[in-house]
């Protein structure tokens, strides 16, 4: 427990703070650009493309060692990823846009040729260098131990240049991604955006390689967005709410990642943000199953107050148990079903009300202003004041609900 | 060409030729469906099911392992359709979240539970090891003939034998129905037959070819197995038998040049030692599909090209 108390302080060791806030920083990035993709409805595309940076990591290796270097250089195996993750793109958006292939197929068909050449690169780096431990396979599944300081640089550096450019194309983006026929009119280069936000996808792919691994990478992209979109409808808050869950999510995961052995980064990242999401999904104000359902009732509970005062104004039977329920607990009606003095009062409002907008929609042909009738809106926020004095003047005077049913 | 070769090769080549028939086979209908990122979010979830299974009865036996499997897939399938419905949240999106999370936790398991004593680590889950799985009985061609050496087959030629078997009479017997709800939804349930279990059961299938192709590719490779053939295979007909037998076809010859390449490739460029065979597998079918995306007869978006009218 000291251990993780030490890590979330930061003073669990060099190592640990480097990645603790290198992975914050990727799970902010992460998440911010992950909302376009999410509202773009290409989130899955992402998986292709982390998927296609096994082989670039391969070929870089081979390249520098080819040309006398150490191989190992983060940045220049992150270049490597970068260039076959693009043509993984490309090929990618070759195959769903010339062939009847649907982009679903694409994505697959890509995601495991590609893996399977990074695959057979990684054995023949393996024969290559035997003796010589590459340790590209931590790319797999991210492995933060034995980081060094300018890889943290590296991906500190990335990750705010990632989360800049999000900034500066937020608006662009966010036109495409909800109405690209609007944007196009509007003079905006529909293509280019969205290669823009496919390339910002790919650089924190890139950059996330080191930490969370190019298996889980794809989940830093997605969990935080679907999460931050529980918590609000505004597309300007999911993108820094995501972020804000991504970095979190980054923080927490490589800090208890380093308090223990055995517990490797990338999956508990992955499981932190997983976790708000679950939260959210049930607790989340705006669109959690809770909130839905508490909203779905008191709905039903309004339907069935206004369908019981009706049915006492008209003197019809009540035999729904909940709406009798609910009449007896507000006092509108006596346990004998016999309406109260202020059953009576709020039964002669509601048929009020009623034939109020009756009237409404018989003077009334604008289906802008009568279309809103459902029941429940109150009749003062749809009509002006006068006007409702003038529907009053045609109903007659007003009349009370006799008691007894 | 002899005895060596029944001994190294014949067997794995075997497998991964019965892998890619049993993979191809659901891929069609997945294919056909926009399904086909169901597969990428199966062999996924294979991992974590793997490693439940194994946590809960101490073994990497076959069976205990396909049901954990099967049972991960169902379980991600169900969550998949939950969170989608509860959330309101687009199918990739609610995929993405399960898979990756599912993945996240069988890894955790994986490393918090002692597996050094049996064969079973991230990156073998993650790759496969066909190269491993030979006939160490077999002296020749003439083995073949002989029950002792016959004994030694390694088990998993059999159990992919069985599960490839088993899909291809799934397939056959629920051919008609497999057909209609695939292409009309609608038509298939006015027809009485229960498009949504039909649904559902090709994704079981689907779970359990990649659960049994899984030991010898590995379970990124698989996906490359779902799709690739079929997807080529789509691309050559518009008869959904002719690109069933295409597919069959694209996912053998993947298997057996893959295989070929991976293992004599190196030596015939001069360098020593083999690449991963299902590595190699899974970039021949991206080639074969890649070469169907340029000359295959019907790749064309229907309406698009001068193409006839109907299927």
């Amino acid at each position: 427990m000291t251990g993780l108390l030490a890590a979330l302080t930061l003073q669990a060791g060099y190592n640990a703070t480097l990645v603790t806030l290198g992975a914050a920083l990727l799970g902010l990035a992460a998440g911010a650009t992950g909302t376009f993709l999410f509202l773009r409805k290409r989130a899955l595309v992402a998986d292709a493309v982390a998927h296609a940076t096994l082989p670039g990591v391969g070929l870089a290796f081979l390249a520098m060692v080819a040309l006398g270097g150490d191989g190992r250089s983060l940045p220049g195996l992150l270049i490597g990823s970068a260039v076959t993750a693009g043509l993984g793109l490309l090929v990618m958006e070759w195959i769903a846009r010339r062939t009847r292939l649907a982009e679903d197929a694409a994505i697959g068909a890509v995601l495991g040729s590609f893996f399977g050449l990074g695959v057979v690169l990684l054995t023949v780096i393996q024969t290559m260098s035997a003796g010589r431990q590459a340790g590209l396979e931590g790319f797999l599944l991210g492995s933060t131990a034995g980081m060094l300081f300018q890889d943290g640089l590296v991906i500190a550096a990335g990750g705010t240049a990632a989360v800049l450019a999000t900034w500066l194309l937020r608006r662009p983006m966010t036109l495409v991604a909800f109405d690209p026929g609007y944007a196009a009119a509007l003079g905006y280069d529909v293509r280019r955006i969205d290669l823009a936000m496919m390339g910002l996808v790919m650089a924190v792919t890139v950059i996330g390689l080191k930490v969370v691994g190019l298996i889980l990478i794809v989940a830093m992209l997605i969990i935080p967005t679907v999460t931050a979109r529980f918590w609000t409808q505004r597309a300007g808050r999911v993108v820094w709410i995501a972020g804000a869950i991504g970095g979190l999510s980054g923080y927490l995961g490589a800090a208890i990642s380093a308090s223990a052995p055995a517990l490797p980064t990338g999956p508990i990242i992955v499981l932190m943000a997983a976790g708000a999401f679950v939260l959210s999904l049930f607790f989340a104000p705006v669109r959690g199953v809770l909130a839905s359902a508490l909203r779905h009732r008191r709905f039903q509970a309004r339907v069935h107050r206004r369908q019981g005062l009706l049915a006492l104004a008209r003197h019809d039977p009540i035999r729904e148990p909940f709406t009798l329920r609910l009449l007896r607990r507000e006092g509108l009606i006596r346990p004998d079903g016999v309406a109260t003095d202020r059953g009576r009062a709020q039964a002669a409002r509601v048929l009020r009300e009623e034939r109020r907008w009756a009237e409404a929609r018989s003077l009334h042909q604008d289906t802008g202003l009568t279309g809103r009738y459902d029941g429940l809106t109150p009749i003062e926020e749809v009509f002006t004041p006068d006007e409702i004095a003038e529907i009053d003047r045609r109903l007659g005077r007003p009349f009370a609900v006799p008691g007894g049913v | 060409m002899g005895a060596e070769f029944v001994q190294f090769s014949l067997t794995p080549m075997l497998i991964g030729a019965l892998a890619a028939i049993a993979c191809a086979l659901p891929g069609n209908f997945l294919i056909l469906r926009r399904q086909a990122l169901i597969g990428d979010a199966i062999s996924h979830v294979v991992l974590p099911g793997i490693v439940v299974a194994f946590l809960l009865t101490g073994t990497v036996a076959a069976l205990p392992m396909l049901i954990g499997a099967a049972g991960a897939a169902v379980v991600a399938v169900v969550l998949i359709e939950g969170v989608r419905r509860l959330g309101r949240i687009e199918p990739g999106a609610a995929m993405g979240v399960v898979f990756t999370t599912l993945f996240a936790g069988g890894v955790l398991l994986l490393e918090q539970s002692d597996t050094s004593s049996v064969h079973l680590d991230v990156e073998h889950a993650l790759m496969g090891n066909l190269e491993s799985l030979i006939w160490l009985g077999a002296s020749g061609w003439g083995s073949l003939a002989d029950p002792a050496a016959l004994a030694q087959l390694p088990p998993e030629l059999g159990r992919m034998a069985l599960v490839a078997a088993i899909i291809g009479l799934l397939t056959a017997v629920f051919w008609r129905w497999l057909k209609i709800a695939t292409f009309d939804e609608g038509f298939a349930r006015t027809l009485g037959i229960p498009a949504a279990g039909v649904g559902f059961g090709l994704v079981i299938t689907s779970a359990v070819a990649a659960v049994a192709a899984f030991d010898a590719v590995g379970s990124i490779i698989v996906i490359a197995m779902f799709i690739c053939p079929p997807a080529a295979a789509r691309l050559m007909t518009n008869r959904l038998g002719v690109q069933v037998a295409w597919s069959l076809g694209f996912a053998v010859l993947s298997a057996v040049l893959g295989y070929v390449l991976a293992g004599y490739g190196p030596l015939w460029l001069g360098a020593t030692g083999a690449v991963s065979a299902a590595g190699m597998i899974a970039i021949v079918s991206g080639v074969i599909l890649g070469l169907a995306c340029v000359y295959g007869p019907h790749r064309a978006r229907q309406g698009a090209a001068a193409e006839p009218a109907g299927r």
